[in-house]
């Protein structure tokens, strides 16, 4: 299991492969998340953020086989397109590695202390949060 | 008894601090107390935390509620909701 809160880009492709190493696995489940068409900085909560990310990735492992998963997430100055967050779940089956990957990601829009700051045309304003995440983490209950 | 508290985003930006050491004073026991307390501070305190507003908290960078208890030497932290992934 693998938890990273960091500045740097992340290669997809190489994490997927370093998850995909054992004969038991059978699939890979992977969701990466991107800025939209805006500028944003992300602050964070060091220290808090890794652990509340680790504690979303040992609930996943209690409701579902997960036999590797990697979890990171960017902070600071991103530009539209740029990559902000990646969750890749290794498991025996499909089932079990889009659930938990659908389930960290769910509980880390709602759980995990990062904050958006967006540059608008009418200047830098932070990102209100969404019912629809809470919602949305809400149906795993 | 001393605690720290930490506050982020808008918070942060809007209190015009980041962290601060405080002793606290007898009978705020909870976050939900120390909350009150903060907001007696009036202006700007009273605006940032009032209870009409969205203000999440930590207690040693773990999730808690109003109802949660604090202790000398806790890392206390306020905060809007979260809007990263």
């Amino acid at each position: 299991m693998k938890v990273s809160v960091q500045r740097e880009d992340f290669d997809l492709g190489a994490e997927v492969a370093a998850i995909s190493g054992k004969s038991t696995i059978g699939a890979v489940a992977s969701f990466v998340g991107l800025v939209r068409d805006v500028r944003m900085t992300l602050e964070h909560y060091p220290g808090m953020t890794e652990s509340a990310i680790a504690k979303i990735v040992e609930e996943a492992r209690g409701r579902w086989q997960v036999m590797d998963c990697t979890v990171i997430h960017r902070h600071g100055a991103l530009e539209p397109n740029e990559q902000i967050v990646m969750v890749a779940v290794a498991s025996a089956h499909r089932g079990d590695a889009f659930a938990a990957c659908e389930f960290i990601m769910d509980y880390l829009k709602t759980r995990a202390p990062f904050w958006k700051k967006e540059e608008r045309a009418g200047g830098a304003a932070w990102v209100e949060a969404r019912a629809a995440d809470d919602e949305a983490a809400e149906r795993w209950k | 008894m001393k605690i720290k508290i930490l506050f982020f985003a808008s918070l942060r930006e809007q209190l015009g601090t980041a962290a601060e050491e405080l002793e606290l004073p007898g009978g705020v026991a909870t976050v939900g107390a120390l909350r009150e307390h903060l907001i007696a501070r009036g202006g700007t305190w009273a605006n940032a935390m009032a209870k009409n507003r969205a203000v999440r908290a930590a207690v040693n960078q773990d999730m808690a509620q109003p109802a949660a208890a604090i202790k000398a030497g806790d890392e206390i932290a306020f905060f809007p909701p979260v809007t990263g992934g």
